[in-house]
């Protein structure tokens, strides 16, 4: 019986454990793979393709794809790195994004995923797409504006609330974010407490009354990028500590 | 300019500024660089700019630094003028880089904002309901552009405004002819 697995990313060796995805042994180590729709401890999702890596050679999300023994993985590489920026810019674009007014600046996601990378303008046209709000709500607020579609309020609103109040219909550049009710979003029986409405990681799914309590400075990203939190993980293995500079 | 056979002075290099589909924010950040901007007036002479008021261009520009988007014909003619009169061209600040908040009408077709504006809405009084149209106000374009789907930029300074730090930063880069790097504290959209 061999509980540990042990694989490579970029050259460096990582212990990890029979069914973790890369994503996980990573963070246990302390070597930090972009993501935007994975979130810890719900069903993988897989679909915004931020956290793509080389596994043994072939492009794979490292969300959904599980560890093997001598797996040899490229996270950190200009390829990768490249994708993953053109990712973001194509994120930004599609959506309507006025990180200036937002409620979720300098806590977003997308915003700080876009700062780690060193973003200053996406390098594709603005699409400007028509989006509803529904603010309908007493304490909620959707702005499909912003909306990724990354499925973790769907996912979280199904298996952790137990109420599935969001869904997707259409496809492509239709495709949007609906709630499980005839019309809008307080004809569904979505409460405030909800821990749906916790994982959102930009501001398409705001609570009402309480934005902007934080100042600037003092916000999530304001000081240290994005995944640095994974990157100081001082558990992590012994084998990940020995990296050398390449 | 070598008079007298005593050598030649030195001309400083030249920065234009504009304020296009902005609100001046960028530009007031630009002055936050505090005492600072003594340092910069040693290095550099202001071209055209609100700065100075200079209304026309004196000579070829190193660097133009544009704030705002294109939301009308003359922003469009403005811009396109820079991009001829300075080598270096900088969008400053989230209007230049991604419409800001002029582009918030992108999503609305532009009849219905002027409607909005002149005629449908709760504070007009606009008893002709007329819509102004007159050779001397510049066309308005069906939507809000960034700078750079008008013409080639350069450098980008996003942040609304970007810090005056941010601004430093770039410009005092520019001007020695290193490379513009910006540390994760200065790139902010926000
Ligand atoms: S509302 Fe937020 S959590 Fe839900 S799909 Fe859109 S971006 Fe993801
Ligand atoms: S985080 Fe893996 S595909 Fe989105």
């Amino acid at each position: 019986m061999n509980d540990e697995i042990i694989f490579f990313i970029d050259g460096v060796q990582v212990t990890g454990r029979p069914g973790q995805t890369i994503i996980e042994a990573a963070d246990e180590a302390g070597v930090y793979i972009p993501r935007l729709c994975h979130y810890p401890g719900i069903e993988a999702w897989g679909s915004c393709r931020v956290c793509t890596v080389a596994a043994n050679g072939r492009p794979c999300s490292a969300c959904t794809q599980p560890i093997t023994t001598g797996l040899v993985v490229e996270n950190d590489t200009e390829t990768l790195r490249e994708y993953r920026k053109s990712i973001i810019e194509m994120l930004f674009v599609e959506g309507n994004h006025f990180c200036m007014f937002c409620e979720k600046s300098g806590d977003c996601e997308l915003q700080a995923l876009a700062y780690r990378m060193g973003i200053t303008a996406p390098r594709y046209p603005y699409l400007w797409p028509e989006r509803e709000v529904d603010a309908s709500h007493p304490d909620v607020i959707i702005d499909r504006n912003r909306c990724i579609l990354c499925a973790r309020c769907v996912r979280v609103s199904r298996d952790v609330d137990g109420k599935a109040v969001f869904q997707f219909v259409e496809r492509g550049p239709e495709k949007k974010l609906t709630v499980n009710a005839e019309a809008r979003l307080k004809d569904t029986d979505l409460d405030v407490t909800d821990e749906a409405l916790d994982v959102c990681p930009v501001g398409a799914l705001l609570k009402k009354r309480v934005g902007y309590a934080v100042p600037v400075g003092e916000r999530m990203y304001d000081q240290e990028p994005i995944g640095s939190d994974i990157e100081s993980n001082t558990d992590a293995a012994p084998a990940a500590a020995t990296e050398v500079e390449a | 300019m070598s008079e007298n056979g005593k050598g030649t002075v030195a001309a400083k290099p030249r920065v234009a500024t504009t304020s296009l589909a902005g609100c001046f924010g960028c530009h007031m950040s630009i002055l936050d660089i505090d005492e600072r901007i003594l340092d910069l007036v040693e290095i550099i002479d202001f071209d055209k700019s609100p700065i100075n008021d200079f209304k026309v261009f004196q000579e070829q520009c190193v660097v133009g630094l544009i704030e705002g988007g294109c939301c009308n014909e003359e922003n469009v003619h403005v811009l396109r003028d820079f991009r001829k009169k300075c080598d270096i061209l900088v969008s400053v600040g989230d209007c230049a880089t991604m419409g800001g908040i002029p582009a918030l009408r992108n999503t609305i077709p532009l009849e219905e904002c002027l409607r909005e504006a002149y005629v449908d809405g709760p504070t007009v009084h606009n008893p002709s309901g007329e819509i102004p149209v007159d050779e001397d106000i510049p066309l308005l374009l069906n939507k809000v552009f960034p700078a750079h789907e008008v013409v080639k930029i350069d450098y980008y300074l996003p942040g609304c405004p970007p810090s005056a730090d941010a601004l430093w930063a770039a410009l005092s880069a520019l001007l020695s002819d290193e490379p513009v790097e910006l540390p994760y504290s200065l790139i902010k959209y926000d």
